[in-house]
């Protein structure tokens, strides 16, 4: 749009325009009446931010309204909000990431943090830490193992349940009443909330086994309600884009159906898939919520999903924050629950990072 | 064979039959699997199992519920006066779902137009690779666990936001919502509704963000030849466009900023209800869930499983509300 404006001379098309210089004219006086603003109530680099955002929007949208008139004014002024909300989001996104590394690092680096468990360390341990200057005891061994088994678990069981319904949907369901109640279903499971698929975990078992049964495999249970809709619906959604000429042509060969499926429609739509069900680990490897009421919260190593208590990345930072082992010297207990989040955050990443290359590498070839 | 491929809705009618009739095998191999019974037989256990599947997940929602309600049925039918410190459940049911409300509808308010504008920065400002990059970035923040927001709340934003408390108590202290003395830690309703925000905010930008870019480019383009600046093709064609994905984006966000445990449990210093979101107290009801379940055993662990009953059906109801809003605007939409 501003492509006619290219001529250095004034003609009739660029009358009414603002001077290239005019942004950064507008962005100057912006920083300059905002540094003195945020001075006269105390000088933050956030106030100067604040104030010298919006005088440059005021500035620039009503200079703008002077010389160019109130439509020109008003797309000035949306692009400023729309710029604004961006700056907005991007800075508490970044204030995570950086709290996390800065917090994160220290704990990381502790010799031993990676290959122990909190077996034996209380807050004696970690009083003594902080008067005598030693290395902080105690490490996420047990939590690392707990939820790659607990996830591991939840993906067994919801990854074949939620690919065969997905297959069910697209290639047998089509128009059936069973099929649009599943496709609700499958929605109104999207929408459970991570704490109620803990408790539904909680009260089964607490029906069947008895009150108090808090095993790694009750966790899983929660962890696959979460999961199964969102296998659903990406598995559906990458078969339903698999081109009918495809499934056609394999019918036309005398190919049955399961076989076609299995053979022409899945392998197509496999590097979807595949990206798909990483994402939904993705998600499900941070749930918090449900492992808290579900899997107990245990300071050992058990590599028994069936028995006993587990403990996870998640529930070890909320409890390493909520409950320090010293609560008189929390500053240890708080180091231990940044090291694991930071952890965690890598898992996610990586998890994310596969998924996008897997969709990418073993994407089918298409000819167009 | 033939019944199978007149249940494909894809195969047309005349094809069907030439396929029937042209289905002659290519090799051996082929020839044993149609002639025998065993391909027949996988047929029939393959849509067996895809069936069995998909009976099974609308059994897995069921039970949720009949689970959930066996277990709460002690809270509803026992005698009020033993439930919650002989409160009775509904009043104590009452300030936590008012407490949920709140702290998502601010939750909403805030990322809501923060939301559509970095949807809109991404899909029409940015330069494409930027963009690109961008829809990148906000995706792997969609990915970041909830309980990292949390302790990023309680360690770094709680603290941060003292002072603008300490000064919305001064300057406008007479609104109820702000009145004083404000918590010197930071750990106040409004700062889970800012974490909450933050936690959304993701979320709600990359569905608007899918829609926008599915906006006809030939109706943004027609606005541009009349001669639309950027922002009235945007108000004349994409937001009327992306209107109902917008509410379902909206919706989906509040259905997790209603169910969010952590943040709330983490970031809060719980009490009573009370107006003032400046000071410590109010409560959510998937926070108090999470803060009392480890203790709760008998008659408690009953009412905590209502409590959680009562926020299944909030949001059971607000995704369905989100679902009728779409289907009333299916036709003209990026929504479906």
């Amino acid at each position: 749009m501003t492509a006619i404006a290219t001529s250095g001379r004034r003609s009739a098309l660029t009358r009414n325009r603002l001077p290239r210089y005019a942004p950064w004219a507008s962005l100057a006086v912006g920083l300059i009446v905002g540094a003195a603003l945020s001075t006269l109530v105390g000088f933050s680099l956030f106030g100067w931010g604040l104030f010298a955002a919006i005088v440059y929007t005021l500035v620039y949208v009503s200079w703008s309204g002077a010389v160019e008139g109130g439509r020109k004014a008003r797309d000035k002024l949306a692009t400023s909000l729309v710029i604004g909300a961006f700056i907005i989001v991007v800075l508490p996104l970044f204030s995570v990431i950086w709290t996390v590394l800065e917090g994160g690092i220290k704990g990381f680096l502790t010799p031993g943090f990676l290959n122990t468990s909190m077996n034996g360390v209380s807050g004696i341990q970690d009083n003594m830490s902080v008067n005598t200057g030693g290395r902080v005891l105690g490490g996420i061994y047990h939590a690392i193992i707990g939820t790659l088994l607990i996830t591991l678990w939840a993906t067994v069981i919801s990854v074949p349940i939620g690919l065969l319904t997905s297959i069910y949907l697209v290639e047998y369901g089509e128009g059936r009443r069973l099929a649009r109640a599943i496709t609700l279903f499958v929605d109104v499971m999207t929408g459970i909330p991570s704490i109620v698929a803990g408790l539904f975990a909680a009260a089964l078992f607490a029906t069947i086994f008895g009150p108090g049964t808090e095993t790694g495999f009750v966790a899983s249970i929660a962890l696959t309600v979460l999961m199964i809709p969102v296998v659903v619906r990406s598995s559906e959604e990458m078969l339903r884009i698999v081109p009918n000429e495809l499934r056609e042509a394999a019918y036309a060969l005398g190919v049955r159906k399961w076989r076609t499926i299995l053979m022409v429609v899945i392998p197509t739509a496999i590097s979807g898939i595949a990206s798909g069900i990483t994402l939904a680990i993705a998600r499900v490897i941070g749930e918090t919520a449900p492992i808290l009421l579900t899997a107990g919260f245990a300071t050992k190593i058990n590599f028994n999903v069936f028995s006993d208590w587990m403990a996870s990345l998640p529930t070890y930072i909320y409890f390493q924050i909520l409950n320090p082992a010293s609560p008189s010297n929390p500053g240890p207990s708080i180091q231990r629950a940044w090291g694991a989040a930071l952890v965690l955050i890598i898992f996610v990443m990586v998890l994310n990072l596969v998924a996008r290359l897997v969709a990418r590498i073993f994407a089918p070839k298409t000819g167009r | 064979m033939a019944k199978t491929l007149h249940e494909t809705p894809s195969v047309t009618k005349g094809r069907d039959v030439t396929a029937t009739q042209t289905k002659t095998p290519e090799s051996p191999k082929e020839l044993r699997e149609m002639s025998s019974g065993r391909g027949a037989a996988g047929d029939r256990i393959f849509s067996g199992a895809a069936l069995a599947a998909g009976v099974l997940i609308l059994v897995a929602l069921v039970a949720v519920a009949v689970f959930l309600v066996v277990q709460a049925l002690p809270a509803f039918v026992a005698p009020q006066s033993q439930i919650a410190n002989g409160q009775g459940f509904w009043p104590y049911i009452f300030p936590l779902v008012v407490g949920t409300v709140i702290a998502a509808a601010i939750a909403l308010l805030i990322a809501t137009p923060i939301s559509i504008g970095v949807a809109l920065f991404i899909s029409h400002y940015a330069p494409r690779r930027l963009a690109q990059i961008l829809g990148y970035v906000i995706d792997l923040l969609a990915a970041i666990p909830s309980v990292i927001f949390g302790a990023w709340g309680i360690s770094f934003l709680a603290p941060a936001l003292v002072p603008g408390y300490t000064w919305l108590s001064n300057a406008l202290g007479w609104i109820p919502i702000f009145a004083g003395p404000p918590s010197a830690t930071g750990k106040t309703l409004l700062t889970a509704s800012i974490v909450l925000a933050v936690m959304v905010i993701p979320i709600i930008t990359s569905v608007c963000r899918e829609i926008f870019l599915q906006t006809p480019k030939l109706h943004e383009e027609a606005a541009l030849a009349l001669g639309a600046t950027r922002w009235e093709m945007i108000r004349m064609t994409v937001l009327p466009f992306a209107r109902p994905g917008i509410i379902s984006a909206v919706m989906l966000g509040l259905g997790r900023a209603l169910g969010e445990t952590m943040a709330v449990a983490l970031v809060l210093s719980s009490g009573p209800l009370i107006a003032s979101l400046i000071r410590s107290g109010n409560q959510t009801i998937a926070a108090e869930i999470a803060l009392n379940f480890p203790e709760a055993s008998g008659l408690s662990l009953n009412t905590l499983i209502a409590a959680g009953l009562v926020l299944f059906l909030f949001t059971l109801a607000v995704n369905i509300l989100a679902r009728w809003v779409i289907s009333r605007h299916k036709e003209f939409s990026g929504a479906n």
